[in-house]
């Protein structure tokens, strides 16, 4: 107990869909009238509350949080991973008192710093110096104390040439350094990070990551680290927290937590209906690993195969399939294309299911997380495209015996063509 | 007797309710270096890039007293209680902006930081107190002005006599503030749910200035509004200001606690309103 630094009670947190108001009185008075007296369909339910469709009848509560209990020792770095919707940020919200529970309690010893985003209130207009002091106090720091770190802070940036400069007339990336190291030089015992090293060159992203660390390991301090990068949160964290639908599905040792991150398959979460048309249906996508399970992240050391099943329903001929790897700034570092294949399956009239594996070989990749998006085209068809789907699914490439430099992200940009195998069909 | 022991035990608790009255202030004066940082930030954005700087608090009371003297001096003659024209409306529109400025600025506390808001914590109250105390400077400026108006209009012997009530201005001054505050708060804490209301203040805040004594002393009032304009909380205080500083105006000790009283009322339910929505306004904004 003594060395509790958050202890979270029982906490949840409840999203009324459709009780929001419209945003207009008017409108509220409709749905009023609608929903209330003649019971029909609210009018204004938004698009993304008919998900919950299927339940509707019962209740119009959806549970963002729901019964978590955990408790964070001193000095602990501790990743907080899940899906997108798992309830992450909404915890984050709650710990950094943006937003209120909706029952249960969290008992935090220590001062807390939050930095959901850097840079939260910057002003144009002022200069380098004046937001670092705006900023500071946003943040919770006293002006003496900030007073007292002013050097270090510049220093930290890199940006003393132009500290006396509005911001306005900074790049974005000075703009980052400057934002990021004042929130370095927050005096908290607490540090809840949000995924903010998502911008900046690599240079100073490492320098980010090294600050964090020295936070935690160093200082003592305990961080509490959100993230999508697999690789980041496993460089910087010991313990993890991983959360599914809004519950607290494991919190352990921060390769664990992972693990079971990898087990619940991404591919579940991709809505295949919408892939489909007369001609092909896409069905599933996943990776798999040398023994053949199911994982979406690798050591850089791994190989594994991404697999692709479509169901091939038009004898459609001359068409192709081109797959997009591509990093997380959108920027495409492989793209494979059947038409250099041995065989094309796809230009020939053969119907059903076709599956595909495409073997990325160890140290292919430099670590971070990749998307995968897929084409396919025709030139018998007038539009040309037959499906086109971008950013279907994501894999991340972690650390392997050896770093690399960040700046690339893959060893060459060629990739022999007998390392991919294919096709393999089965009638029906 | 749990939630003692909690607190003792841990340096932060939170919770789903806190008791409408826990206003938090004590939060608020730990951020008060904050407060200066955004009333700075206020001042140095608002003249950078321009040429005029500073100067442009002058002209917008200055051309709105000339248009006024025009208007509804010249060409509707309307009564200005035998004071000098430009002088009369000169401390109707210095009072008048303030509270306006303050009312309007809080109303859009929520709308136009709700990126902030959404990200780091720090009591909200700051920013609506910000905000009256960013005006106060502008409010100071514009009060230069007036006295050099005044200065002039005695050096060539305009009749104005200012008398000990002049004594009561501090006090008019913060009634002003916190008049626009809390009702500010009312309107920026409804807004959150409903839109509209950012439509219906700036309209409703020109009408209130025709509602009270600015252009017009009430003593030219028509009997059968002159209640309504009574009930106007400005109107006490323009009166007592302007009886205060130029002498003449109805200053009685009713108007004027009735305009006490009802700031009083709004700036509690404003304050109260306000953290209520400020826990939960990053939902449904």
């Amino acid at each position: 107990m003594g060395n509790t630094a958050i202890k979270v009670e029982n906490l949840s947190k409840i999203y009324r869909l459709g009780e929001i108001g419209t945003g207009t009185i008017s409108r509220d008075m409709e749905r009023w009238f609608k929903t209330k007296v003649l019971k029909q369909e609210d009018p204004f339910l938004k698009i993304g509350e008919t998900n919950d469709r299927a339940d509707k009848g019962t209740s119009d509560i959806v549970y963002s949080l729901r019964d978590i209990n955990f408790e964070i020792e001193q000095g602990d770095a501790v990743g907080i991973i899940g899906r997108n919707g798992a309830g992450k940020s909404t915890l984050l919200k709650i710990l950094s008192r943006v937003t209120t529970p909706t029952t249960g309690r969290i008992n935090i010893k220590g001062r807390v710093a939050s930095l959901l985003e850097v840079g939260t209130g910057f002003h144009p207009e002022l200069t380098g110096r004046e937001n670092i002091y705006l900023n500071g106090a946003i943040l919770g720091m006293r002006k003496r104390e900030i007073d007292r770190k002013l050097d270090e802070i510049i220093d930290f940036s890199g940006v003393e040439r132009y500290i006396d400069t509005p911001v306005k007339r900074y790049s974005s990336g000075m703009y980052v350094r400057l934002a990021f190291a004042v929130a370095a030089h927050l005096e908290s015992e607490i540090l809840i990070v949000d995924e903010v090293l998502a911008v900046g060159d690599a240079e100073f992203q490492k320098k980010c990551l090294g600050k964090m660390g020295e936070v935690s390991k160093g200082e003592g301090r305990t961080v509490l680290f959100v993230s999508h990068n697999m690789a980041a949160v496993q460089s910087l964290c010991n313990s993890g927290v991983l959360l599914s639908e809004g519950k607290l599905i494991l919190q352990s040792n921060v390769a664990d937590v992972i693990n079971d991150y990898n087990k619940v398959s991404r591919y579940f979460d991709i809505d295949f209906e919408s892939f489909s048309n007369e001609h092909i249906n896409l069905m599933k996508i996943y990776c798999l690993d040398e023994l053949g399970l199911q994982r979406d992240t690798f050591s850089m050391d791994e190989s594994f195969d991404i697999v692709l099943e479509f169901d091939k329903k038009s004898d459609l001929q001359k068409s192709y399939l081109h797959i997009l790897i591509k990093d997380e700034y959108d920027t495409v570092i492989i793209e494979f294309d059947s038409l250099n294949w041995k065989e094309n399956i796809f230009s020939t009239d053969k119907q059903g299911l076709i599956t595909i594996k495409l073997r990325i070989i160890e140290r292919l990749l430099n670590r971070g997380e990749f998307n995968i998006s897929i084409g396919l085209s025709s030139d018998l068809l007038p539009s040309f495209q037959i499906i086109s789907i971008s950013n279907i699914y994501c894999f991340q490439i972690t650390n392997g015996l050896f770093q690399r430099d960040l700046t690339k992200k893959s060893i060459s940009s060629y990739v022999p063509n007998e390392r991919i195998y294919f096709q393999e069909i089965e009638s029906q | 007797m749990e939630h003692e022991d909690a607190i003792k035990e841990w340096d932060l608790v939170i919770e789903p309710q806190h008791s409408l009255l826990d206003l938090n202030l004590k939060d608020v004066w730990r951020y008060r270096d904050l407060l200066w940082l955004l009333v700075k930030r206020d001042f140095v954005s608002f003249y950078k890039q321009t040429i005029l700087g500073p100067l442009w608090f002058f002209i917008q009371p200055l051309f709105t007293t000339i248009i006024f003297t025009f208007i509804f001096g010249n060409l509707a003659g309307l009564s200005t209680d035998g004071l000098p024209q430009p002088l009369f409306y000169m401390a109707g529109i210095t009072a008048w902006n303030y509270f306006a400025d303050c009312l309007t600025k809080t109303s859009t506390v929520f709308k136009d930081n709700a990126n902030i808001f959404g990200k780091v914590y720090f009591p909200r109250l700051i920013m609506p107190l910000s905000i009256v105390v960013s005006n106060l400077v502008r409010f100071g400026v514009q009060m230069l002005l007036f006295f050099l108006m005044m200065a002039y209009y005695a050096y060539t012997g305009g009749s104005f006599t200012p008398n000990a009530y002049v004594l009561l201005s501090p006090m008019l001054i913060l009634l002003m503030a916190l008049l626009g505050l809390g009702l500010g708060l009312v309107i920026t804490a409804l807004t959150t749910k409903y839109r509209d209301l950012a439509f219906l203040i700036t309209f409703g805040v020109q009408l209130m200035m025709y509602g009270t004594t600015v252009i017009y002393p009430l003593s030219a009032a028509p009997a059968k509004y002159r209640a309504l304009i009574e009930l106007n909380p400005m109107t006490g205080i323009i009166e007592a200001f302007r009886y205060g500083f130029l002498g003449q105006g109805e200053f009685t000790v009713s108007s004027f606690g009735y305009s006490v009283a009802f700031t009083l009322l709004a700036l509690l339910l404003g304050v109260v309103i306000f953290n209520k929505t400020e826990k939960t306004f990053v939902d449904t904004v």
